[in-house]
């Protein structure tokens, strides 16, 4: 079988998105529109609007507290499982308003994958934690499971490390090589728009740098939004960037644009001070 | 205290402790073993229990254990869920439940015999027989087994929920698969504990299951639990004693039989896991 081989790293699972010249021609992917987000009754988002474009690193900054999380989790509904939040607002994805009462929001997160903080490959194999989430969404037929788990774990550079050792625990992998699961676990169920939260705050700088690149291999063939503090890090990955502050305890949209003009000729004073603040 | 004085009366406390255990087993194995063949597994009592062997106590207590284990797995696994996944949104329901089961644990189990001989036998009909003495044995069991698993489960961070939400799986398997199976020490604390305290009962037996020492033919038959053959022996027969230690002893190799058992079950569980470090 031509997967066996040593080939590098070359399939994806996407595939077919084209790469293209990444994000010459935007064309958006999410749009979001006048979002809010409150938990009871202290509002912690408020009135964003802005564009996910297609196949490009969108990464949102800011100080802890303004919001981010919870701008990402509204993306993919994760909101919803904590009890009192309230989200407003439009986020459009292809033809449907995705906080509509009505959307799939099972079939929804499979399409839009999610990476946390902290990696958290569940307390069973390697094999298993991939065929899991396979399984629930109807992918039974053993070829199948087994064509998969290894294109993922071969999409985030995995498989080498650990194809003779599939059915030991993943709680026993590095913390590096537990977030690349994590991602391969997302990648398996082939989303298109990849949410990223801190995914390498976690993991020690060479780890960090493992999993840098991999995201920036994401690049075009998923549309990535990534929260970092990191900004050096935003800087070097993102298209766009998205700055995030607190105005009188609510969290804001300050600016939001290309990363290079965000970075280098911040419009906002605000911006401005947060990126020479911390970067100078 | 001198630093000396007070080191000879800690190791002393501890060495008491493990001295009145083994002068306990010991007793037991001393007096019970010369009692113990294999008549006395396969054969009925016979002059009150004097003579003969056990066989139809161990088959009642047996039964009366799946019983109660087959009730009480199921619904105390479900009302641990409800409580640790699901209670969050009714906050004062939750407290209400979780204090019930608290008041519950620590009701005598005699009051349990005379509930479930009130419910059970007389309402709901039962009579004396095996199904009564474990649904009320269930009833007992159920609010530790209930509280030790809700604890594991809540001891699980929400790392897990969170990733197996994104993932779009729904919540039950998040629980089958993950969560139930992560939480399995717990459980299997809280079932040993609760199995424990039903093996070594008597008075929520007496009421319920009764008994009559013949070898059941159903669930409906009354039967005679070990520890109630033990204390009938005991204070009701004279003559009785080498009898009643021989079934203590094989009480206390069922009890270790059933933890023992327990424990290398959910170890092996485990082995597809590894405990987080």
């Amino acid at each position: 079988m031509k997967l066996l081989s040593d080939e590098p790293v070359t399939t994806y699972t996407v595939g077919d998105v084209e790469p293209g010249p990444p994000c010459c021609d935007p064309v958006p992917h999410l749009r979001v529109t006048n979002l809010s987000v409150a938990y009871d009754a202290t509002t912690v988002l408020d009135d964003v609007s802005l564009d996910i474009n297609k196949g490009c690193i969108t990464a949102l900054i800011g100080p802890s507290g303004c919001g981010k999380t919870s701008f990402l989790s509204a993306l993919n509904r994760l909101t919803d499982l904590i009890p009192g939040a309230r989200v407003q607002g439009r986020i459009q994805f292809e033809d449907t308003n995705l906080l509509g009462a009505d959307v799939d929001v099972m079939a929804l997160r499979r399409r839009i994958g999610m990476i946390f903080q902290k990696p958290n490959p569940f307390p069973l194999s390697i094999r298993r934690n991939l065929e899991l989430p396979l399984r629930e969404h109807g992918v039974h037929h053993r070829d199948q499971l087994a064509h998969k788990i290894e294109t993922a774990l071969r999409d985030v550079g995995l498989w080498h490390e650990v194809s003779n050792r599939l059915d030991s625990p993943a709680l026993a992998l590095s913390g590096g090589q537990q977030q690349r699961l994590c991602i391969a676990r997302a990648l398996i169920l082939e989303p298109t728009i990849l949410l990223m939260d801190e995914p390498c705050s976690a993991l020690d700088p060479i780890s960090s740098g493992v999993v840098e690149e991999l995201i920036q291999r994401l690049r075009g063939r998923y549309t990535v939004v990534i929260v970092t503090h990191n900004l050096a890090q935003a800087r070097r990955i993102a298209n766009y960037a998205a700055f995030f502050w607190m105005k009188e305890r609510v969290g804001k949209l300050i600016e939001f644009g290309r990363s290079q003009c965000l970075f280098e000729t911040p419009i906002n004073p605000l911006t401005a001070a947060y990126v020479a603040g911390v970067s100078g | 205290m001198s630093d000396r004085a007070f080191t000879h009366a800690i190791w002393g406390a501890a060495l008491l402790v493990a001295c009145t255990f083994f002068w306990l087993l010991g007793d037991l194995i001393w007096r019970g073993v010369p009692h113990l063949s294999w008549q006395f597994f396969i054969s009925a009592p016979s002059n009150a229990g004097r003579a003969g062997g056990i066989a139809p106590i161990l088959v009642s207590t047996l039964l009366i254990l799946a019983v109660a284990m087959a009730a009480a797995i199921p619904l105390g696994l479900g009302a641990a869920v409800w409580l640790a996944e699901y209670a969050q949104h009714k906050v004062a329901l939750g407290r209400a439940v979780r204090l019930s089961l608290d008041v519950l644990a620590g009701v005598p189990s005699i009051v349990f015999g005379l509930f479930g001989n009130a419910f059970f036998s007389m309402f709901l009909g039962l009579g004396f027989s095996i199904l009564s003495g474990g649904l009320t044995l269930a009833c007992m069991i159920l609010p530790i087994f209930i509280r030790t698993s809700e604890a594991g489960l809540s001891s699980i961070g929400a790392d897990w929920r969170q990733s197996a939400a994104a993932l779009g799986m729904t919540r039950a398997t998040a629980l089958w698969h993950i969560l139930l199976r992560a939480a399995a020490p717990s459980i299997v604390a809280g079932f040993i504990l609760g199995m424990g305290r039903a093996t070594a009962e008597t008075a929520a037996l007496i009421f319920t299951s009764g008994y009559v020492d013949r070898m059941p033919g159903s669930l409906s038959d009354s039967g005679r639990s070990l520890a109630v053959h033990i204390y009938d022996l005991s204070m009701n027969v004279t003559g009785g004693d080498a009898a009643a230690y021989a079934s203590a002893l094989v009480l206390v190799l069922l009890i270790v039989a059933i933890n023992s058992s327990a424990f290398a079950l959910s170890d092996r569980w485990m082995t597809r896991r590894i405990t987080l470090s």
